[in-house]
């Protein structure tokens, strides 16, 4: 675990969450505790120009946990994302990342267009110097996986939008992330291609065992996805409510059509309107 | 089909203005002031490229331009990344230099040539640098723009996976700066020719190229062959023009969008 407080960083080497002093009741009771993978406490974050994004923001991300924010535009979801990554320093409060590596899917593909996909794929390991003949198979491995076998030589550019996010999602799996961080990457994608994505992210969190974190504004997806759903205000944003999501793993898109899906999508839509 | 479509407008531009030539030598101009001014085209094909002595001279000429404005762009291009890329990696640098990369743009060449002359002499080594100070200026611009372009997204992956700023600079801003490059080192290919012709206008030791060849047309009122030079000029700075379009081409047209290629 490396902990960083106050906006400066400092390291802790211990195994688990239940080794940090911070309180938490799945962590004080060993035989429960999941590891906790990242925690935010009391997280505030107020800009040079002085926009206040976040106040007093905290949830944790446990290992096997799907956690989506939802929130009205402008609230400071993004920004939680780039503080967790380390993109951005907060002001005040703390958080704690485990170690491991980190996934982290953009609004935008990012994909460099003058790379093919298996180049963009292999950028990461790349950037961190990994091993140039294990680099090679992972990336095969991997784009296989999101269902692009046969495109390895595309460049982006002759790729559709949700191929595109498919290419993203892969550059990041190449890491085997333990906290893997997703920023709306299906808003700018039609219904069927982004339902098609969450099903698939629903398929590799269940394979990986990742921790997710996804932030959304469409509340289908948000209960469709995951674990837990955090209702945040508009800005400066707080964490209002949190729900539960019931529903067992693999899940299918007949969930969308169940009376408790619907029921629980429509509770939080009341309480996302009543924040707005 | 769509390759004439390509060819044949420019052909009617062109046959248009050799006719527009006829009417006017034949009709406005009487012969004393067509033999001195504008002779007819057949005049100057038949002088300038027909006999070989001039053809010669002529081809001669442009090769020896050719050359020199080619170690002129070179050194040009060389100067210019290593600016570009200088400016890029700090505000501040940025900030020093690019003044004077602006007033290289603005200062007349004439008025820097007596300088060069006294400096460089009056050969070979003075009409390089003159097509070094004309050509610089689109390649420092272009390339600097390109290397800053790179979308703020892309550094942030760069930033997570912990880049250095070498790794960045070729993996990332080199490549987004291709295209932009590619259009500076063109817009500098045809300056450079133009830099070399008024060069050779007042630096005439070592090779004989087309500005003293111009010039001399010009004294001895040989209007058939200044024609002739005046055409190869222009062809000279099509080709390389082209040249570098090709490159642009070759290397971005895979990946880059469309309307940039």
């Amino acid at each position: 675990m490396s902990t960083v407080a106050d906006g400066a960083a400092a390291d802790v080497d211990t195994d688990t969450a239940a080794g940090t002093s911070t309180p938490d009741t799945a962590a004080t009771n060993p035989t429960e505790s999941r590891n906790r993978l990242l925690s935010f406490d009391s997280v505030s974050m107020v800009f040079r120009d002085g926009t206040h994004a976040l106040d007093n923001v905290s949830f944790d991300v446990h290992e096997g946990e799907f956690v989506t924010i939802v929130g009205p535009s402008g609230c400071g979801k993004s920004t939680i994302l780039k503080i967790a990554s380390g993109l951005l320093k907060h002001t005040d409060g703390s958080y704690e990342l485990a170690d491991g590596n980190l996934g982290y899917v953009f609004q935008d593909a990012t994909l460099l267009p003058w790379r093919t996909v298996l180049a963009n794929v292999e950028l990461f390991d790349e950037l961190r110097k990994g091993d140039k003949a294990a680099r090679r198979a992972t990336a095969m491995r991997t784009i296989e996986t999101v269902g692009l076998k046969g495109f390895e030589k595309h460049h982006p550019r002759r790729l559709s939008g949700g191929m595109r996010m498919r290419v993203s999602l892969a550059r990041s799996l190449t890491l085997d992330p333990r906290v893997f961080l997703f920023d709306e990457p299906f808003g700018a994608l039609d219904e069927i291609t982004r339902q098609n994505l969450n099903e698939e992210v629903g398929r590799l969190f269940r394979e990986r065992r990742f921790g997710g974190l996804f932030i959304t504004h469409s509340i289908p997806e948000a209960v469709f996805m995951s674990t837990k759903v955090l209702v945040m205000s508009s800005r400066p944003g707080r964490i209002v409510a949190t729900y539960d999501v019931p529903f067992e793993y693999p899940r299918t898109s007949e969930l969308r059509y169940e009376p408790e899906f619907a029921r629980l999508s429509g509770e939080i839509s009341a309480d996302l309107a009543q924040w707005h | 089909m769509r390759r004439l479509g390509t060819i044949f407008p420019p052909l009617a531009v062109f046959a248009g203005f050799i006719g527009v030539w006829y009417l006017y030598s034949a009709y406005v101009l009487d012969e004393a002031e067509r033999n001195i001014s504008l002779p007819y085209f057949h005049d100057v094909v038949d002088v300038a490229f027909m006999n070989g002595e001039n053809r010669g001279e002529l081809l001669g000429a442009t090769w020896t331009s050719a050359w020199i404005a080619a170690i002129g762009l070179v050194i040009a291009i060389v100067l210019g990344l290593f600016f570009a890329v200088l400016m890029s990696q700090a505000r501040w640098v940025e900030r020093s230099f690019y003044p004077y990369a602006v007033l290289l743009q603005t200062i007349p060449i004439l008025a820097l040539v007596p300088l060069i002359g006294l400096r460089f002499g009056f050969g070979i080594p003075a009409r390089v640098s003159v097509v070094v100070i004309i050509s610089l200026f689109p390649i420092i611009t272009n390339t600097l723009f390109g290397l800053k372009a790179a979308d703020q997204g892309h550094h942030d992956l760069f930033t997570l996976h912990k880049a250095n700023r070498f790794t960045r600079l070729f993996k990332l801003q080199f490549p987004t700066a291709l295209p932009a490059m590619f259009t500076g080192f063109q817009i500098s290919a045809g300056l450079a020719v133009i830099g070399e012709i008024v060069g050779g206008f007042f630096f005439g030791r070592g090779a004989t190229d087309l500005g003293n060849r111009i010039q001399l047309y010009a004294a001895r009122l040989r209007s058939e062959e200044l024609i002739g030079a005046i055409a190869l000029s222009a062809a000279l700075g099509i080709i390389v023009f082209w040249f570098f379009g090709f490159l642009r081409t070759y290397f971005t047209s895979s990946w880059a969008d469309a309307d940039r290629a």
